[in-house]
């Protein structure tokens, strides 16, 4: 038998399955409606909060723009935030009026936007205790991601919160951190809408998170 | 439990799964970040917890893709194809069985084929093939699905590309930093040591983690065929200390 402290940690350890892309059509098997798949029983999509979920409801909208400055319009989107109050609502039910999680895509047809109909979320604390502005995290894949890209929207009207915000901090460069920032839009229905495009590569890149 | 609160999860090795800049797989180029990652030292609540799905209300043939298509559709036909079954075991990085968390698989037909407004292949679709199933890992974290081996399918990389026959697998997690898609390739496919996308990866050892294997005592003899594929996603950190 070997010794164990012989033995390197990684061999004590198994190694994570490695990761490929989503690829091109990713929505039969996440977005059913945008591979023109008939929906079944229950489907996880875009609407995380309905118009009986606490807190100010709001409209997320953005494009995926790649290094050549062109539109991504085969994008699928993971979006995980806490509800108006600040805790993430784990418990995924579609009877629930709020869902912390959500999925959209850009598509042909969307014109190249993914959109959310969610709550503007409240504060959550970081790991030390200090708050962290509002935010939705956001995940990015797409046929040509290897693995997904992690990201944070955060809101331009939070200004004050976004300035004293720990993670936004960890982002040394200042015209980087501005890449997370969400620009309100209002629209002709006057609903409250946010604007978050993403940049994967090149001019304005968006800043991507490991974590 | 998918709350999380001062969870940690070991971290992801960056050099075992792809990099994002991969010029053999084309496609990559233009939408791979220059900029480094920026590393979250002390990840929050926010990475470590997750969705919980054992609440969403799944149809009973939603990991059976023999049947899944053809329901409510008034029809009786089975795909084309030869019938597997897929199955395995989700764990962590220490051996830890993941319950109760979603894995979502789609795929071509047997003739390489997307249900898919997009795939314009040449190869049929099936009329009684959809190519989408979901199910949830049970107690110990096991999964099962029962579907047709996808065929190869040309794509447009080099002149002449081909996929290995692959099913695209997403496995959830106890948390968004577990969140994981991967494809699992089928053991023995001479087309998988000169695909581009499977060459992304570096690493020889991290390619065999995405192969399903042919295994025969969980085959049925005079149906179908069986390929294993575990899961494996990143440990759970204990913690035993506070920080102070
Ligand atoms: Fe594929």
């Amino acid at each position: 038998m070997k010794q164990p402290n012989s033995t390197p940690t990684t061999d004590l350890m198994l190694r994570e399955t490695a990761s490929q892309t989503a690829g091109p059509y990713v929505h039969i098997g996440l977005a059913l409606s945008i591979a023109g798949l008939p929906p079944r029983q229950e489907e996880i999509w875009s609407r995380m909060a309905t118009p009986e979920a606490d807190g100010q409801p709001i409209e997320v909208v953005g494009s995926v723009i790649d290094g050549n400055g062109d539109l991504v319009r085969d994008t699928f989107i993971e979006a995980w935030q806490a509800d108006a109050h600040g805790e993430y609502q784990c418990d995924f039910d579609l009877e629930k009026p709020f869902n912390s999680f959500g999925r959209s895509a850009t598509t042909v047809e969307s014109g190249g936007e993914w959109s959310l109909t969610t709550v503007k979320p409240g504060i959550v604390n970081a790991a030390n205790g200090k708050p962290m502005a509002p935010h939705i995290n956001l995940a990015v894949f797409a046929r040509g991601i290897n693995m997904q890209l992690n990201t944070r929207m955060y809101f331009e009207d939070e200004a004050e919160a976004n300035a004293a915000c720990p993670i936004l901090n960890a982002v040394e460069s200042e015209s980087r951190r501005r890449t997370l920032i969400a620009r309100r839009e209002e629209s002709e229905d006057g609903k409250v809408r946010y604007r978050f495009d993403i940049r994967l590569r090149g001019e304005g890149e968006t800043v991507f998170f490991d974590f | 439990m998918p709350l999380n609160k001062g969870k940690r999860f070991v971290e992801r090795d960056r050099s075992w799964h792809p990099v994002a800049y991969t010029p053999g797989y084309k496609t990559a180029v233009a939408r791979s970040p220059s900029q480094p990652l920026v590393s979250l030292q002390s990840p929050s609540i926010s990475e470590v917890s997750g969705p919980d799905f054992q609440h969403l209300r799944m149809g009973s043939h939603d990991n059976d893709l023999l049947l899944n298509y053809r329901e409510g559709k008034g029809q009786d036909g089975l795909p084309v194809g030869e019938r597997i079954i897929m199955f395995g075991r989700v764990t962590d990085q220490f051996g830890k069985p993941v319950p109760h968390t979603l894995v979502e698989m789609w795929q071509a037909n047997a003739g390489g084929r997307y249900r898919h407004k997009k795939d314009q292949y040449l190869a049929p679709l099936d009329p009684n093939f959809g190519g989408v199933g979901r199910c949830l890992t049970d107690e110990d974290g096991w999964y099962r699905f029962r579907t047709i081996k996808p065929g190869p399918y040309p794509w447009p990389n080099g002149i002449n590309t081909w996929r290995p026959s692959h099913i695209h697998v997403s496995v959830m997690g106890p948390s968004v930093s577990t969140r994981l898609i991967t494809q699992m390739y089928f053991e023995g496919d001479p087309l998988i040591p000169i695909c581009p996308i499977v060459r992304t990866l570096n690493d020889p050892e991290a390619v065999q983690t995405m192969v399903g294997r042919l295994d025969m005592a969980h085959s049925r003899p005079m149906d179908c065929l069986a390929y294993r594929f575990d899961i494996v996603t990143r440990g759970e950190l204990q913690t035993y200390f506070e920080n102070v």
